[in-house]
């Protein structure tokens, strides 16, 4: 257990917030996600031709390519297109873009993509007569949105939503390909320097059930919670 | 443009080695897949655990700390470097090839499972009414039926390994991820790589929505 040891001597606070660090960028990038979700979910369900064309175009891209083949495209991207812009006002030299940044945009985009279909599903199951009865009540649209439809919404999309966080957390490791130091970059450079990659490799993995072990429990709760009534 | 039908052939290339493991993972998969659904469904509870625990452990980390585990981790074991296992596991391509297996395994015993649980009860009873012994209602009866409502998610879980796959370039191999990043690292031009080695996937990936779609079609019935 010496290795493991909070300390100059052991890896155990570098671990500890390396998983922090997976958590953050997990966070950032869900919440991108959902953004690009809400956005693209309307385009899905829009009634103009070419919105829906967008729409489908950036699920079934970034579904059905690798993470990785993403994550490459911004590693590499990302400050290939800020020196580009910088070049234009006259700065010649290298611009490295923040990784934490790179990485949470590019998982962001992923989890976007799911989001997407996970929202578009949300509003289509909940009945018309709901939106024709909050019109007829005489309730704002903004209103309505908010006080009727998106509270059942959020009922029948918490398991997929939940389902989303997970793909988005589990994704995060894929991150350590560009030197982020979250929990598989963290464990590969113990591993390096003690030899012990089992070790490592396998608590790594210990951190990733623990945190998909708290994220299910807190999902089974608010699920609990937006049930109510029914 | 240029970069783009440059990089084709090497990329075509490499395509072979990304639907190899694909193919080959999906293959093994599907074993491990029915031998856990299988248990899962025992009523012994010692057969149940292990099941549970698999697919939860294999569900619940990321497929790259499994492959680490696999090539990097179990390289240090010194049992293991002095039996005859280590002919297996030296190699990155068959190391690859096991964790993709037990990953792919993990989901499709889920979907496996559910799907057995969906038959009617009726149906296997009439069944075992008309004589038919365990192993024959199982073959003739249980599977067919469980692998045609599997058919949708599985096809889900096909095109997930398929992406999965990509990460057989963290250990080494040279599968169409991997040499997408080693054009893309050494010409500094990752969108034109993107649209090439994005495209075969995205071609790959509408053949298998394909072939899924034509199997249920095939064996749909009323």
């Amino acid at each position: 257990m010496g290795l493991l040891a909070y300390g100059d001597t052991g890896w155990g606070d570098e671990l500890f917030f390396a998983t922090l660090m997976t958590m953050a960028v997990a966070i950032v990038a869900l919440l991108i996600g959902f953004f690009l979700g809400a956005i693209f979910a309307s385009f899905k369900l829009s009634k103009i031709k070419i919105l829906n064309l967008i729409g489908s175009f950036y699920t079934t891209v970034f579904r059905g390519v690798p993470e990785l083949l993403v994550i490459y495209l911004f590693f590499f991207g990302g400050s290939g297109a800020v020196m580009f812009v910088a070049k234009i006002f006259g700065y010649d030299g290298y611009i490295e873009v923040n990784a934490f940044l790179t990485g949470a945009f590019s998982i962001g985009i992923i989890s976007g993509a799911y989001s997407t279909e996970v929202f578009r599903g949300a509003v289509q199951s909940i009945n018309k007569g709901q939106f024709e009865a909050s019109e007829v009540l005489g309730f704002k649209k903004k209103i309505y949105y908010y006080k009727i439809i998106i509270p059942q919404m959020l009922r029948l999309a918490l398991p997929n939503i939940s389902n989303v966080w997970q793909i988005t957390l589990k994704d995060t490791s894929l991150i350590s390909v560009t030197g982020l130091v979250e929990i598989m970059r963290q464990s590969y450079i113990a591993a390096g320097s003690t030899r012990d990659p089992l070790f490592f490799y396998s608590f790594a993995a210990v951190l990733y059930l623990f945190l998909t072990f708290i994220s299910m429990k807190m999902f089974n709760k608010l699920e609990k919670h937006y049930s109510r009534g029914y | 443009m240029d970069l783009m039908i440059e990089s084709l052939p090497r990329l075509l290339k490499a395509t072979k080695l990304t639907i190899e493991l694909t193919l080959l993972s999906l293959f093994f998969g599907i074993f491990v897949g029915i031998f856990f659904a299988i248990l899962r469904t025992s009523k012994n509870k010692i057969l149940f655990f292990i099941s549970y625990y698999y697919s939860y452990i294999l569900r619940g980390t990321p497929l790259l700390v499994q492959i680490f585990i696999i090539y990097f981790g179990l390289g240090q074991v010194e049992w293991i470097r002095e039996s005859f296992l280590w002919i297996v596991l030296k190699e990155p391509y068959s190391c690859a090839i096991i964790a993709f297996t037990l990953n792919t395994g993990a989901y499709s015993s889920e979907i496996f499972r559910s799907a057995f649980e969906t038959i009617n009860k009726g149906i296997v009873e009439a069944a075992e009414g008309l004589g038919l012994n365990k192993v024959n209602t199982f073959f003739k009866i249980k599977l067919p039926i469980a692998i045609k409502q599997s058919l949708p998610a599985y096809g889900n879980e096909m095109i997930l390994m398929l992406k999965g796959t990509s990460l057989a370039s963290t250990v080494t191999l040279l599968d169409l991820t991997g040499v997408a990043k080693h054009i893309i690292s050494t010409t500094f031009r990752p969108v034109e790589v993107f649209i090439v080695a994005g495209s075969i996937y995205l071609i790959m990936t509408f053949i298998i929505h394909n072939f899924i779609k034509f199997l249920e079609k095939k064996y749909k019935y009323n």
